[in-house]
């Protein structure tokens, strides 16, 4: 009992005790945590706008009226094309989980038959922008010097330079392009979600949001010089050369200064 | 050399031979042997000035490299290289050149990053540096001009640094530079021909990078390089501080000789320094212009931000409200960049650069200080500096609030409004905190002298009573938590004579008490021996028996406090390190 006791009060126990109960945090996390949702598998059917309805009016008219046109807490669909519903139930932000400054993206709810099927209901509501074809977002096709020159006049203000992204006002923000499909990159481009501003065919051409494409895709988070610490700067380099560096060096400082002389 | 000396090896005696040879003609072994038995006391915070040294010639190693390829010119020129984003786009010469030694010159890159690598060390080793000599009271008389000649070290590596970063010729660097333009034209009167003057002309011109280039070649490092030498002929004119412990003492320095400890510490420790460097230029992307682009006035994209040392600049920018612009019959006085860009940075530097006159002034002591500080026995200069450090920290940190707002998902709006308030209030909290925490290190440190370590055991006597035996601090021990001066808030004659006559300079003399007063009301004086002789002598209770060995310590007991005899003595260079 004594020595049990004794064994109480060593110094290395909160800490043993911290890494135990972090474990076990972590360790029913992984048990408990809810499964991404499964990918359901593709079929090639035609779009039914009557099925699109159907789910339109089980999921999306609550905020979006039942006809579409808009409530108080969602704006009318009318008019918004096949582009916009593509991106924002292809990406998970729609249906909305929450609100707040922005509604983030998150594991998408409904297979590519379900996206499609709503997407050909809300084209069928009014003219807008139509989902791209795989020709206009072939990043292969395109310029990416044009890119560049493209994508820091018109998205590197909120983006970040490559891409990484970077803060709006009251909380909102850009997001990093780098895990964004090619097709989602066009329609964001095309429809301009949330905080975006639209970029219409007069305002950049479809080669001209081709050559967008192909700039992220070719250089987003490519790193000749080694790890690209996030591809966010100077602060996190300045941070980066405190923390290995300096670290580093106090440590080996410390070293020597212990070395018997 | 494995023989015996009486048969000395042909290097060897091929070694002794280039030294005869050396010493005939330039008597340099004098010089050496001086040198050589020169003594350095040892502590690893006495290493990080040489941090500073060695990533400097890290720097002027790599940037002799890369003045081979660089190509300081504003031409126009067109670049077809193997990076395909920039395939055809115009460009300055310094630019492309930029982007061929990073993709097409051997080494290029590595080499490029190594060097800004090495400049962010050695700005923040400066630093760091810096503050080991601010909170251990360095500075002090006979070394405060030392002080200074470090200061402007850290203003000549802040030049360096900047003028470097600019000289690629990308986006990132030119929104630095068109910031420096803004700040240069909001100097009232002067500012649009100062302007004209630095650019050669309209924003952004074409002589900018050749002068840079220049500055940052030739000039900058110039001067480092004479300073540098300066500074370290100080510190051998002024012998190292040292630690305070027994046996030092303001007239001798306690340690080891140059040779051969430290030829082999500080040789060693060049090559750790630039090993890690090369580590990082070799394994973390840095300054990678090529996503940037070339210079262009109109993008800026998002995460603009300088370099680390130069971040609380941008802060101070963000931080400050666009509103204070006023205009004063016609003219715009911009105090929204005057006062963030010109009246913070000046108060901070000038705080740094005068505090140890302005703390001679109100010690008023004139005498030299070869012990170092423990930093909890000058709470005043402690709190000071660790609230001017906070100023900077939040300056950086407002300098980085769109990653802050990104990275933890909060609104940038209210974390600038969180920065405009803490900027104000965050130093003086950290002064109070950490002034606060230094009498009570101290108050800790008499308890121990007086008092001794607990043992956590506890003796109960025939009455039943119990007590906790107390261990007294070995000589060592003590020696440390009582041997600095105790110093008090200046006495000054008083304002009248005994004749009722008004004495000149007395307001002078009350200012300066004031200011004494503002650092030396609050103290804890060390134990004196008086204090520890009543200690150990107003005890009731004489139990338990003295050890004989250590007399002074263990006579009588006081207060319920009962001492007894340190059993285990260590050798006293294994403590106080």
């Amino acid at each position: 009992m004594k020595a049990l006791a004794a064994r109480r009060h060593d110094r290395r126990a909160p800490v043993v005790l911290l890494l135990l109960a972090l474990l076990l945090t972590g360790g029913l996390y992984a048990v408990l945590a809810p499964a991404s949702a499964d990918a359901a598998p593709k079929t090639a059917s035609t779009d039914d706008i009557a099925a699109g309805e159907k789910l339109f009016q089980a999921n999306c008219a609550t905020c979006h009226g039942p006809s579409a046109a808009g409530t108080a807490s969602g704006p009318s669909l009318i008019g918004v094309g096949a582009a916009a519903v593509d991106f924002q139930v292809g990406t998970g932000r729609m249906p909305a989980q929450m609100s707040g400054p922005q509604i983030e993206a998150k594991p998408v709810q409904f297979d590519d038959e379900q996206i499609s099927q709503l997407a050909a209901y809300v084209a069928s509501l009014g003219v807008g922008p139509a989902i791209p074809t795989d020709e206009q977002v072939d990043p292969a096709l395109g310029d990416p010097a044009n890119g560049m020159a493209l994508f820091r006049t018109n998205c590197a203000m909120c983006h970040n330079a490559v891409g990484a992204g970077g803060a709006l006002s009251q909380g909102k923000f850009a997001p990093k392009l780098w895990e964004t499909s090619p097709r989602h990159l066009y329609e964001a481009m095309l429809t301009g979600p949330q905080s975006m501003p639209v970029f219409n065919d007069a305002n950049i051409t479809p080669e001209g949001k081709r050559d967008i494409i192909a700039f992220i895709d070719q250089q987003g988070d490519t790193a000749p010089g080694g790890m690209t610490l996030g591809a966010l700067g100077p602060v996190s380099e300045g941070l980066w050369a405190w923390v290995v560096g300096i670290g580093l060096l106090i440590g080996a400082a410390v070293w020597i200064g212990a070395k018997s002389s | 050399m494995t023989t015996t000396t009486s048969t000395p090896t042909r290097t060897a005696r091929a070694a002794a031979g280039t030294a005869d040879y050396l010493d005939q003609r330039t008597g340099i072994g004098v010089a050496v042997k001086t040198f050589a038995r020169k003594i350095f006391p040892d502590h690893w915070s006495f290493l990080l000035g040489e941090i500073a040294l060695y990533s400097f010639i890290t720097i002027l190693i790599s940037g002799v490299f890369l003045t081979m390829f660089f190509v300081p010119s504003m031409n126009e020129t067109v670049y077809n290289g193997p990076w395909p984003t920039m395939q055809g786009v115009e460009m300055s010469e310094a630019f492309a050149s930029t982007l061929r030694l990073s993709f097409e010159v051997r080494g290029g890159l590595l080499m490029r990053q190594i060097h800004h690598w090495a400049a962010l060390i050695f700005m923040a080793a400066i630093v760091t540096h810096m503050m080991r000599i601010f909170f251990t009271g360095a500075f002090r008389k006979p070394r405060e001009l030392n002080w200074v000649v470090g200061f402007t070290l850290l203003i000549l590596g802040l030049a360096a640094g900047f003028s470097g970063y600019s000289l690629p010729d990308d986006v990132l660097s030119g929104n630095g530079l068109r910031i420096t333009d803004g700040v240069v034209r909001a100097i009232p009167i002067i500012g649009s021909y100062m302007s004209y003057f630095i650019f050669g002309g309209e924003f952004p011109g074409q002589d900018l990078i050749p002068r840079l280039f220049t500055v940052h070649v030739l000039l900058v490092p110039g001067l480092i390089l004479a300073l540098i030498g300066l500074h370290l002929f100080f510190v051998v004119l002024h012998k190292h501080t040292q630690f305070p412990g027994s046996g030092r003492t303001n007239s001798n320095v306690v340690g080891y000789p140059v040779f051969p400890v430290y030829t082999a510490k500080a040789g060693g420790y060049f090559f750790i320094v630039f090993g890690v460097i090369a580590l990082m230029g070799a394994t973390m992307s840095i300054n990678p212009v090529w996503n940037y682009g070339p210079f262009d006035p109109s993008p800026v994209s998002a995460g603009a931000q300088p370099d680390w040392y130069m971040l609380f600049l941008e802060g101070s920018l963000r931080l400050m409200p666009g509103a204070a612009e006023i205009v004063i019959a016609g003219f715009t006085i911009p105090l929204n960049v005057i006062i963030p860009a010109m009246i913070v940075p000046g108060v901070l530097f000038t705080l740094l650069a005068a505090y140890p006159f302005v703390e001679a002034l109100a010690t008023g002591d004139k005498r030299e200080h070869h012990i170092l500080d423990r930093p909890r026995n000058r709470p005043f200069r402690t709190a000071f500096g660790v609230s001017l450090l906070v100023a900077f920290f939040i300056l950086v940190l407002a300098g980085s609030n769109d990653l802050i707002a990104t990275h933890f998902h909060l609104s940038i709006n209210d974390i600038t409004w969180t920065f405009r308030v803490l900027l104000f209030l965050g130093p003086w909290f950290a002064f109070y905190i950490t002034k606060r925490i230094c009498l009570g290190l101290q108050r800790k440190d008499r308890e121990l002298v007086l008092h001794g370590h607990e043992t956590g055991r506890i003796v109960r006597f025939a009455s039943g009573e119990y007590i906790e035996v107390h261990k007294p601090l070995d000589a060592h021990e003590r020696w440390l938590r009582v041997q600095h001066d105790a110093i008090r808030p200046l006495e000054i004659e008083p304002a009248e004579d005994s004749r009722g006559v008004r004495r000149k300079g007395y307001r002078a003399d009350r200012i300066r008490q004031r200011l004494s007063e503002m650092f030396y009301e609050d103290r804890i004086d060390p134990v004196t021996p008086a204090e520890l002789a009543a200690a150990h002598s107003h005890g009731e209770h004489d139990v338990l028996e003295p050890a004989g060995a250590h007399g002074e310590l263990t006579g009588a007991v006081g207060g319920g406090q009962h001492f007894v005899a340190p059993t285990d003595e260590t050798h006293p260079e294994k403590r106080n390190r």
